[in-house]
């Protein structure tokens, strides 16, 4: 699966190719000249823009900004948010690319096509699902409120609503890793004597937890981040309802853009993190092949 | 640890892998199981190891019926075909995984363990690389890596499907010498699942032929090389020249020569093909002893130990023959030439109506 790159090989690559192998000066630098320009005013103006204007009016206001009661109540909203749907999701994403990767069964391709759902759905249209099922004149609306359960604009809405958009992003990193890996390993395992969970938690689990991680990290940036789906069931109740993404609306509605752009930098932050996250873990993904093990995986007792 | 196979059959939707195989490999046996793709030789091997359940028919260890039984409580050591090799672990690691997975009270100690595949580490002469990865080994080294994986755990019969397959030609000759060595030094009983037909009988005590599911022949390398029971058999091992002809008046007639046979009682008009190994045809620049034909030379390879000639008849055919260098030399032969062949040995498979089939060796070398 990955390119056994020896250490050392691509430093002592020539740093020039053949003449003849590449475009003359002119056009290589006015085609990176072309793609600098554009990155840069789609993403690095956009991205300062956010923190020049969240500290605009000073550092004071900044943090006020975000050391408000209410912003405070949509971070926390939103981690708890996350902390429970990231969860549970890689838990389904490992459970349903196993199954998908490792074994023949009926209806393998309509599982397989349902969980790229939430990614064909339009957002809204998701948070729209759970208003019909749960909301007062949805399916389960009358029976809701005789049992006194809120689900629509209440927490357990955002959390259902930000599963559902966010439930594929694990699923579908690990599934063409796992195929293409194969069945030898697992199999070598079993005719060793290795159980099922033995199997799962010293092959299966080890030979994807790059892309397990991956997954996870994407799962997360937009757990936190999703606005359209949270806001069909939120009802944005200003301390109890409002995730950050939601928060940043209602502040820009107010025209208190200092503040709103002040929360939104975090979210900026994350993406950013995430960023480098990311690439740190491509960057393993591609280095696997020579690497040494961590030791936080090394086996016990030798 | 004996081996019997019964009555397997075994279909993947329409494909028939395994049509009603029996087989018995005998204690500390290295056999091999012989085939072109498609013909269910390696399917039979994961049957055996628990890997594929059959449709039907019996698999038993040593008299004990295992055809239910759990791969991970077959006792069964698997070497795959790519190695399979844990990549996340190391070399150590790898051949320690079976050790380890034990429950908890059959589970061998630290220093025992170590003991352990340290000392099958020097079985496979890999004591230097127990802390690489498999992605850091050659080709070579991880097939023995595999081996010494699947001997960890002290299985009650060894099975390696394409052991060698995915090596180069020189690695896969000494592996080939090693292993031999290792089976008779540790005397498992072995199966190994192979393609190619060199391997099988320099390596193996006893051959398997297969073909579309079924066992064509079974038997000595030798016996299997000398007297192949089918057409397909003779075709599969070795190189050959086939001739098709027709018997008349208990006579042979093919394009290229006539041959009396010693069968009085074939209905005239019978079809038959016959063939003849390269090295079972003499060419010489005088008309020998019949059964002999006149062709032409065609091309002349000599690189390696023979000297391969390649001739045509008069009517076309095409016939190879090989011969020592020293023989090549001797007669000065050239491209263009046209020579006498004289067949030393052949073998006929009549084509009966009535389906019984008997074949007729001719061995007409004298020895």
């Amino acid at each position: 699966m990955m390119p056994s790159v020896q250490p050392g090989r691509l430093a002592s690559a020539p740093p020039t190719a053949a003449a003849n192998l590449t475009e003359s000066r002119l056009i290589a630098g006015l085609l990176i000249a072309v793609a600098v320009v554009y990155l840069g005013l789609f993403l690095v103006v956009p991205v300062s823009a956010v923190f020049a204007k969240a500290l605009e009016k000073g550092v004071a206001t900044y943090w006020a900004a975000i050391s408000d009661p209410m912003a405070l109540a949509a971070i926390r909203l939103t981690v708890i948010t996350a902390a429970i749907a990231v969860p549970l999701n890689t838990l389904f994403g490992l459970a349903a690319s196993w199954a998908l990767a490792k074994f023949d069964f009926p209806g393998k391709n309509v599982l397989m096509t349902l969980i790229d759902l939430p990614f064909s759905v339009s957002p809204v249209i998701s948070g729209m699902i759970f208003v019909l099922l749960f909301g007062a004149q949805g399916v389960c609306g009358a029976w809701l409120m005789a049992h006194d359960i809120k689900i629509i604009f209440a927490v357990p809405g955002i959390i259902l609503a930000t599963m559902f958009v966010t439930f594929p992003f694990v699923a579908r990193e690990l599934i063409p890793l796992m195929q293409a890996q194969g069945n030898d390993e697992e199999e070598a395992a079993r005719t060793l004597g290795a159980g099922g969970w033995q199997i799962f938690f010293r092959v299966t689990l080890p030979n994807v937890k790059w892309g397990l991680l991956y997954g996870v990290i994407m799962c997360n940036a937009r757990a936190m981040g999703e606005f359209g789906a949270v806001s069909v069931v939120s009802g944005h109740i200003r301390g109890v309802t409002n995730t950050m993404p939601l928060h940043v609306e209602i502040l820009y509605n107010e025209y208190q853009f200092a503040a709103a752009f002040g929360v939104a930098s975090l979210l900026t932050l994350l993406a950013l993190v995430t960023l480098v996250g990311r690439r740190a873990i491509e960057w393993r993904l591609t280095a696997e092949g020579v690497k040494r093990q961590p030791r936080w995986l090394q086996k016990e007792g030798r | 640890m004996s081996i019997e196979v019964r009555h397997i059959s075994k279909t993947f939707g329409e494909f028939v892998a395994l049509a009603d195989i029996s087989l018995t490999i005998g204690t500390g046996e290295l056999v091999a199981l012989l085939g072109p793709s498609g013909s269910g030789k390696t399917t039979l091997l994961r049957i055996i190891a628990g890997l594929e359940s059959p449709d039907r028919g019996s698999v038993s260890i040593e008299g004990q019926d295992i055809t239910d039984s759990n791969v991970r409580d077959r006792r069964v050591g698997f070497v795959f075909q790519h190695y399979a090799l844990f990549r996340q672990m190391t070399v150590f690691e790898n051949i320690a995984f079976g050790l380890r997975v034990k429950p908890r009270r059959q589970r061998p100690s630290a220093r025992d363990l170590r003991d352990r595949v340290y000392k099958l580490l020097t079985l496979v002469r890999l004591e230097q690389m127990a802390s690489r990865y498999p992605a850091q080994l050659s080709g070579g080294q991880r097939q023995r890596v595999a081996l010494a994986r699947a001997l960890a755990v002290e299985p009650r019969i060894l099975l390696l499907d394409e052991p060698f397959g995915s090596l180069d030609a020189k690695v896969r000759q000494e592996l080939r010498q090693w292993l031999r060595r290792l089976h008779d030094d540790i005397g498992i009983t072995s199966v190994f699942v192979t393609h190619d037909q060199e391997e099988a009988l320099e390596l193996a005590d006893r051959v398997v032929v297969m073909r579309e599911g079924q066992v064509e022949q079974v038997g000595k390398p030798d016996e299997v090389y000398e007297h192949p029971a089918t057409p397909f058999v003779y075709h599969f091992l070795g190189h050959v020249n086939v001739f098709h002809g027709r018997v008349e008046d208990s006579t042979l007639h093919c394009e290229a020569f006539s041959l009396e046979l010693p069968l009085r009682d074939l209905p005239d008009a019978t079809a038959a093909v016959v063939y003849a190994r390269p090295h079972l045809l003499e060419i010489d620049h005088q008309p020998a002893e019949p059964p002999q034909f006149r062709a032409t030379i065609e091309y002349i390879t000599t690189a390696g130990p023979l000297v391969k000639v390649e001739l045509a008849t008069e009517t076309g055919t095409v016939v190879h023959v090989e011969m020592p260098q020293e023989r090549y030399r001797h007669l000065g032969l050239r491209k263009g030439d046209e020579v006498f062949v004289s067949v030393k040995g052949i073998r006929v498979f009549p084509q009966h109506h009535n389906g019984v089939r008997r074949n007729i060796d001719l061995p007409l070398v004298r020895t």
